[in-house]
């Protein structure tokens, strides 16, 4: 065993009072792909951070040692020439990790003037190279791109080829892919690891190490040689990758492993009716011209081409894309939120757009919404009482207090809430919380349909398993129908009884689940498939 | 789930940080205090006793007026409490008089005293000496405060009605209702303001309610932009989305839902708006542009304090009263300014005095 090439040894790291790392041990060997896995709130991240001295205002104790240094004892200026040059890092959200006002070539060649010797021609040309070898298109003319005018996942490459730009021994990812397209999170991936391995075949056990932060554990078995597990603070489990997903010692481990959600669908009834059917639903939004013709004439953009939707009573239905492929834009006009240029909805055999206000408004209580993000989708100042109940006070105002109030704490039941929260403030629940919160403001309505906006993907893998249990558990009580939007095949993949794949705006390919999911047929779908599982 | 912890509303909690910074908690209380003090006034400063008790009678002079005749005088005119006759004949065995801490209205001239007057130094009759006019200045101190934060208050409360009218319209509807309006406001906000009150002060004969109404038509203008970020931003939120889905109408949703949360900029507006309104009339006033006298107007002692510098009572003891004001209500508004900044921990929230 050679000498590590980072080791952290007994650290802690508290805020104020609240200790958020405890007696960390930790070592990286050179050449070495390391995972840090974690939910929110385990500590990962600010471990991370601490290896560059990048957190403020925390108190940390302990060492960590790099190269028989140990950085926290090393003042600011010192730890400067360590940042970018032995430790480089790279963020999960490049465009914000980017200066905005300067083109990505003058980025990374600041970088490298910064550490190293070099001439600004030098340097552009190792830029050009770097941003070659990173996978960035047409380099040459790239090199004077600003951030905003390159889309995310160039975006990421630029940031990688940024931080590779001084060679540095270890490259801190902090949740690299989060951030990015399904299709893309794979090239980047598999950019990492060709980059990584090429710096290992030049320098031996000299060469470039990865710790990679994340809470994906797909990617952590497809990227890491040795994972390890964190829990509120404390490393609990560490492992090869393959011992530790064939055999998980620590509880929370496996619990981490076993949160991968499985398939799990009730058939539907031969003949069941037909709840909803959207036909050739197109919806355009305009794009405003320059100057003076833009109040004569206007562009558009079409977000959605002439989509074909059915969904049957019981049914769940997925819909598939990445962002920008217009799902979101479907969902809006299934719940008539937004115009829509052409098309139909029937829902339950009436024609939705073509009925009057007040049946609209009807219609509502039959078919609602769970939104993505739990903690938009609760208004801050309105306690649980309130937010549920508010449907109730519209759809039904014949209802007595009284008898609102047990529907309040029957709905809350089902979703695991006891009546003690009913005057609780949204601030005081976790995330998993809050989304049981909001599937109780939509299933108090008794809907029929209940369209599902991304219901899990701002939750932590094992909530995220929950939930899915709940809205099974729910559907099959109730016979509900469900429109699934996610960008995620997983979570398709464990609720869906067909899958509608959409792509710019249009719907490429469509049929069971289950069959998409093995035979893809069209090459995107291929590619999504591959890229997920 | 079983959380037995007391569930504070965000407002509730607001109001906690809010006391914890006990500068600006106190200010707050102080300046309540002050003006809740000065609303009783005529109780604290006037001409006339509170009560009197002559030959087995009681008079409320406070309320009502009585002729001389009555206490003995020979003529059917308003009583002068001042007067040394009445004065003797109140005090006579078996009658009394209460009257207030300071015997003095702002307008009250005491034709009887033997100081040396217009103006005239501190001494035991005057506390603060008096004007140019001959007017107590601390009677006319209590009742310019008590004008200007009314005035403050009004402009204030009209601003916060209209611009969050016109903030909510422009950023809910957003898109072409929020560009017409937009634009409108452009012009409406570029005439000149000063120019306006100068040609209305002399057109119309000047007071209080020609400035009120020609402030209040501006004084909206930059937090109906501050509530418009506010709703454009919190529009798109998913709370929001889901309201419409519930099928809750517009105004329901700008309501109840938008607006409890877009009220920050305006509530920590508040005492900076209260503070620009005051010194808006102070400055008027002290320009000639305000109220005319007898009114009481702190903007008008400054001015008679810079016209009279050998008089230092009275530029001083005006500026002091306009400097505490302003004061009280900077420090208000920058404790609430942290109270409702999230970036702030709650722990740190107390340290700050």
């Amino acid at each position: 065993m050679t000498q590590p090439l980072l080791s952290i040894e007994n650290f802690s790291a508290r805020f104020d009072q609240k200790t958020v790392v405890e007696q960390l041990n930790l070592t990286i060997q050179g050449g070495e792909r390391l995972a840090l896995v974690g939910e929110s709130g385990s500590g990962k991240t600010v471990t991370a951070l601490s290896i560059l001295k990048l957190v403020e205002a925390a108190q940390l104790s302990g060492k960590i040692v790099f190269n028989g240094e140990n950085l926290l004892q090393k003042s600011a200026r010192d730890i400067q020439r360590v940042r970018g040059a032995d430790i480089a890092m790279i963020f999960q959200e490049p465009m914000t990790a980017l200066n905005p006002l300067f083109t990505i070539g003058e980025q990374i060649v600041e970088t490298i003037i910064a550490h190293q010797a070099l001439s600004r021609a030098e340097a552009t040309q190792k830029t050009l190279e770097l941003l070659t070898r990173t996978g960035i298109r047409q380099p040459e003319k790239n090199i004077n791109s600003y951030p905003h005018q390159l889309s995310g996942g160039q975006r990421q490459r630029a940031m990688i080829a940024m931080a590779l730009s001084c060679k540095p021994k270890l490259l801190i990812a902090d949740e690299p892919t989060t951030a990015l397209d399904m299709t893309i999170r794979a090239r980047i991936v598999k950019l990492l690891i060709e980059l990584q391995e090429e710096d290992v075949r030049a320098n031996g056990t000299q060469g470039m190490a990865i710790l990679l932060i994340t809470h994906d554990l797909n990617l952590v078995r497809k990227f890491a040689h040795r994972v390890a597990v964190m829990e509120r603070g404390r490393l609990v489990e560490t492992a090869d990758t393959q011992t530790l997903f064939a055999q998980p010692q620590h509880p929370y481990t496996i619990k981490l492993i076993n949160s991968i959600p499985e398939r799990n669908v009730l058939p539907v009834a031969s003949d069941a009716k037909t709840l909803l059917e959207a036909r050739k639903l197109r919806v355009e939004y305009p794009l405003p011209r320059k100057g003076w013709r833009g109040l004569l004439q206007s562009h558009s953009f079409t977000a959605l081409h002439g989509a074909d939707v059915t969904l049957r009573e019981g049914e769940t239905v997925g819909i598939v894309g990445e962002s920008g492929s217009g799902k979101s834009t479907l969902a809006q006009a299934v719940l008539n939120l937004i115009k829509v240029k052409s098309g139909t909805i029937e829902v339950d055999g009436a024609p939705l757009y073509q009925l009057s206000k007040r049946l609209q408004r009807e219609m509502r209580a039959r078919l609602q919404v769970v939104f993505q993000d739990p903690f938009g989708s609760l208004s801050p100042r309105q306690t649980v009482r309130q937010i549920v109940g508010e449907g109730l006070e519209l759809h039904f105002p014949a209802l007595t207090a009284e008898e609102r109030y047990t529907r309040i704490v029957q709905v809350l039941s089902e979703v695991g809430l006891s009546a003690q929260v009913l005057d609780s403030y949204p601030h005081e629940f976790s995330g998993g919380q809050r989304q049981r919160i909001a599937i109780a403001r939509a299933f108090v309505l008794s809907p029929k349909v209940v369209i599902l906006d991304e219901p899990t993907s701002a939750l932590d893998v094992s909530i995220q398993k929950q939930v899915l249990e709940l809205l099974v558990s729910l559907q099959k009580k109730f016979g509900l129908s469900y429109l699934l939007i996610s960008h995620d095949l997983t979570v398709i993949q464990a609720l869906a009884h067909r899958v509608y794949v959409l792509k710019d705006g249009e719907i490429i390919e469509s049929g069971d689940t289950e069959q998409i999911i093995h035979t893809p047929q069209h090459p995107y779908t291929q590619s999504l498939v591959q890229a997920s599982l | 789930m079983s959380q037995v912890i007391p569930h504070l509303s965000p407002a509730r909690r607001n109001w906690q940080r809010f006391k914890r910074n006990r500068l600006g908690y106190w200010s707050l209380i102080v300046f309540v205090a002050l003006y809740v003090l000065s609303l009783a006034g005529e109780v604290i400063s006037n001409d006339r006793p509170l009560v009197v008790r002559y030959e087995q009678q009681w008079y409320f002079p406070l309320l009502n007026e009585y002729p001389e005749s009555i206490f003995g005088g020979n003529l059917p005119i308003k009583a002068d409490y001042h007067d040394p006759f009445i004065k003797a004949q109140l005090s006579k065995a078996g009658n009394f008089a209460i009257y207030p801490l300071n015997p003095y209205y702002y307008d009250t001239l005491n034709y009887f005293s033997k100081a040396e007057h217009y103006p005239g130094k501190p001494d035991d009759e005057n506390l603060l000496g008096t004007d140019i006019a001959g007017y107590d200045i601390l009677a006319r101190l209590i009742y310019g405060f008590r004008v200007s934060v009314t005035f403050a208050l009004g402009l204030t409360a009209v601003g916060v009605v209209l611009g969050i009218f016109f903030g909510a319209v422009q950023g809910y509807f957003a898109g072409k209702t929020d560009l017409v309006i937009q634009r409108l406001i452009d012009i409406w906000g570029s005439m000149p303001e000063l120019y306006l009150l100068i040609i209305f002060a002399s057109i119309f004969d000047h007071s209080l309610l020609l400035l009120f109404g020609l402030l209040s038509l501006f004084g909206w203008i930059t937090l109906s932009d501050y509530v418009r970020a506010e709703f454009l931003r919190n529009r798109q939120l998913e709370y929001v989305k889901s309201a419409r889905a519930l099928g809750l109408s517009n105004t329901q949703i700008i309501w109840r839902h938008i607006l409890p949360n877009s009220l920050t900029p305006v509530i920590t507006f508040l005492p900076f708006r209260m503070s620009a309104a005051i010194m808006a009339l102070a400055s008027l006033d002290f320009l000639g542009l305000g109220v005319t006298a007898p009114a009481p107007s702190l903007g008008q002692l400054l001015l008679q304090g810079k016209e009279n510098l050998d008089a230092w009572w009275i530029a001083l003891s005006s500026f002091s009263v306009l400097v505490l004001t302003l004061l009280l209500l900077t420090f208000t508004g920058e404790a609430l300014r942290n109270a409702l900044d999230t970036r702030i921990s709650d722990a740190r929230q107390g340290g700050t005095l």
